[in-house]
């Protein structure tokens, strides 16, 4: 196996574990597909390249890039403007579409078309405001550092790595340690029993959207920063995402970042083996395996 | 002048009733039997790249073709069409519902893949062209040509109708509602639910990819970029325009919708100078986007939607008894 390629798998798997952690999470708790999620990443991605614009026409000295980063403190920045805008988006489609259809007892299918709906508006006007034109958050080159073993890979990758687990074992520990975790558990085990013992389940859905699009924010800044920005970024993921969070079992958090990591290393794989213009079809052939050998995905339990 | 219309108007029929073919593929699997489908692009590709590759002259930019007749091809499209819808049920149809949605959109996408990247196979990115169309003969008398042409599709179109009504009507649509309504009664009374959706799942996938092949024939070339979800999504706005569960609610919304499309692209063209059209293009797809969340909001039965699902209960029972009950069931499928 190329170590090179394990890498480079590993650092596109974290964007894709991240996205799936906000599927699994809406999943479980909304009850149904978002189709949609794929845009909140693109839009992440977007309010940041909007904000570190912004910020960097008013203070030029921010886009001076911090070594060995390849960007300035417009960036980081950015990114947290990005988490709070892509959260407010979220916030504003569910009250606009998905809160008025969950209020009349909508069926799953009904959720799921909606969001259907809503990727494509979400999609299209972004292609509207910014143009299919890729764009990205900074010129500058980087040279990857020597990792040893023939693995190199460039400090932009190593951060989005390190941050992406960060930022996944901070989610497990909310929802693990903490009462807010302990309310959305109960929710996806059991919204009207969770009612009933007094859990405030409109307020769980809310931050399920937040951290949903918050994270969805996070993987679009990284897929921004290491590949490029487009309109359609989110909808070429939306494929590996759903399979990661079915691989991981839905629910399940470090499910989905572990699945994230396997499709992305799958993928790196496959390109190695069979030519890039197949890496599309990677996350298509995970899917269809896990829903035959085991649909409950790794950590998920039978329906 | 008013041959021009005429002819533009037969195109315009034409292309909105092949809509209306995939609108009721996908009525056999949502409307009736709650099966949810997010990869109808792909199953109208695989019959259009079918009846492409066998009816087409021999060329080196792809497989065959084998200069089969048009029929031939037509019908190889829905069978191979079927059979890829089985292959897919077979797997996803037992799981939660929005699972065989994510496997359908996996389809479409890798059924796209397939057609870009299989080059021997499928011409890749330049798609095939030459594929022979239906009347081609008359191709110097652009009316008549166009009016024949719609006459195909309304003939399909009408038998495929009358074809899916005596379905919806027969034992096997009455399984089928049953299994949708009550699936635990439908199973004890002995009915495989699982085999009856798989059923209806590849019939509606057949009938897509029909009419993939007959939009194919019907323009003589395609290319994968045909087949984006764009495509998918167009159908499911027409179907839920329509009414959904409704056989003239999948047509009427076809030409709906397809009437809108086209009208507004042709505002566009018109309106918006040529370097900001892809820009406008963009809008016209939000629109239709914000269309379809409003109408699930507002009036998730459609325009037909009246009759829709329980209510056709009542076809078996005396006219007069079936005419007296919709207002009843109207209110028991809003409750629903």
């Amino acid at each position: 196996m190329n170590p090179q390629g394990l890498v480079d798998g590993l650092i596109a798997g974290a964007t894709i574990g991240l996205g799936a952690v906000g599927i699994t999470l809406t999943y479980s708790i909304l009850r149904f597909s978002n189709f949609a999620h794929g845009e909140l990443i693109s839009w992440g991605a977007y309010f940041a390249l909007a904000v570190a614009g912004l910020l960097g026409a008013a203070f030029g000295f921010l886009t001076t890039p911090i070594l060995p980063f390849s960007f300035g403190w417009t960036l980081p920045i950015a990114a947290i403007a990005a988490i709070a805008l892509n959260a407010a988006l979220a916030l504003v489609v569910d009250t606009l579409l998905f809160s008025r259809l969950r209020a009349r007892n909508s069926t799953v299918i009904i959720m799921v078309m909606a969001s259907f709906g809503a990727a494509l508006t979400l999609r299209n006007l972004l292609e509207f405001t910014f143009t299919g034109k890729p764009q990205y958050y900074t010129g500058a080159l980087q040279i990857a550092i020597r990792l040893g073993g023939g693995i190199r890979a460039t400090p932009d990758q190593l951060l989005s790595l390190v941050i992406a687990l960060l930022v996944v074992s901070g989610v497990h520990l909310l929802l693990t340690r903490t009462a807010m975790g302990r309310a959305m558990r109960a929710v996806s085990e059991n919204p009207q029993l969770a009612d009933l013992a007094g859990v405030n389940v409109r307020q769980v859905i809310r931050i399920v959207w937040v951290l949903g699009a918050g994270l969805a924010a996070v993987a679009g800044v990284m897929a921004g920063l290491l590949i490029q920005i487009r309109p359609e970024m989110g909808l070429d993921l939306l494929l590996p995402l759903f399979a990661a969070a079915i691989l991981g079992g839905i629910g399940s958090v470090p499910g989905a970042m572990l699945a994230g990591l396997i499709i992305g290393i799958s993928e790196a794989l496959a390109v190695a083996a069979v030519g890039a213009q197949w890496r599309a079809a990677v996350s298509f052939v995970i899917l269809v395996a896990v829903l035959l050998v085991r649909p409950q995905g790794l950590f998920g339990r039978p329906e | 002048m008013t041959i021009e219309l005429i002819a533009y108007g037969a195109f315009f029929l034409t292309m909105a009733l092949s809509f209306a073919i995939i609108c009721l593929g996908l009525n056999v699997q949502w409307g009736q039997t709650g099966v949810f489908n997010v990869g109808v692009s792909g199953f109208v590709a695989v019959g259009a790249y079918t009846s492409a590759l066998l009816t087409t002259p021999p060329s080196d930019a792809h497989l065959g073709g084998f200069a089969l007749p048009i029929a031939l091809g037509w019908i190889a499209a829905a069978l191979a069409s079927a059979l890829v819808s089985f292959v897919i049920g077979a797997i996803t149809i037992r799981l939660r519902s929005d699972y065989l949605a994510i496997a359908t959109f996996g389809v479409a996408v890798a059924v796209q893949l397939c057609a870009l990247n299989l080059q021997p196979l499928t011409g890749g990115p330049f798609g095939i062209g030459f594929i022979p169309r239906p009347f081609s003969e008359l191709a110097g008398r652009p009316l008549a040509f166009s009016l024949l042409n719609l006459g195909v599709l309304i003939l399909l179109v009408g038998g495929l109708y009358f074809f899916l009504q005596r379905l919806a009507r027969s034992p096997w649509g009455r399984v089928l509602r049953a299994i949708r309504e009550d699936e635990t009664a439908a199973r004890a009374l002995g009915k495989n639910a699982t085999l009856f959706r798989l059923q209806a799942f590849a019939i509606g996938g057949g009938i897509m990819g029909l009419a993939g092949a007959v939009q194919g024939h019907f323009i003589g070339f395609i290319a994968p970029d045909n087949y984006q979800p764009i495509l998918t999504f167009q159908v499911w706005a027409m179907l839920i325009v329509g009414g959904s569960g409704n056989n003239r609610g999948a047509i009427l919304g076809a030409i709906v919708v397809w009437g809108i499309w086209a009208a507004s692209a042709a505002m566009i063209g018109a309106v918006v100078p040529a370097d900001q059209q892809a820009r406008a293009a963009t809008l016209q797809i939000v629109t239709i986007g914000v269309a379809l969340c409003v109408i699930l909001l507002l009036r998730p039965r459609g325009i037909l939607g009246e009759l829709r699902v329980v209510s056709r209960h009542l076809d078996a029972r005396p006219r007069d008894a079936a005419s007296a009950a919709p207002t009843k069931e109207v209110s028991r499928a809003e409750r629903s």
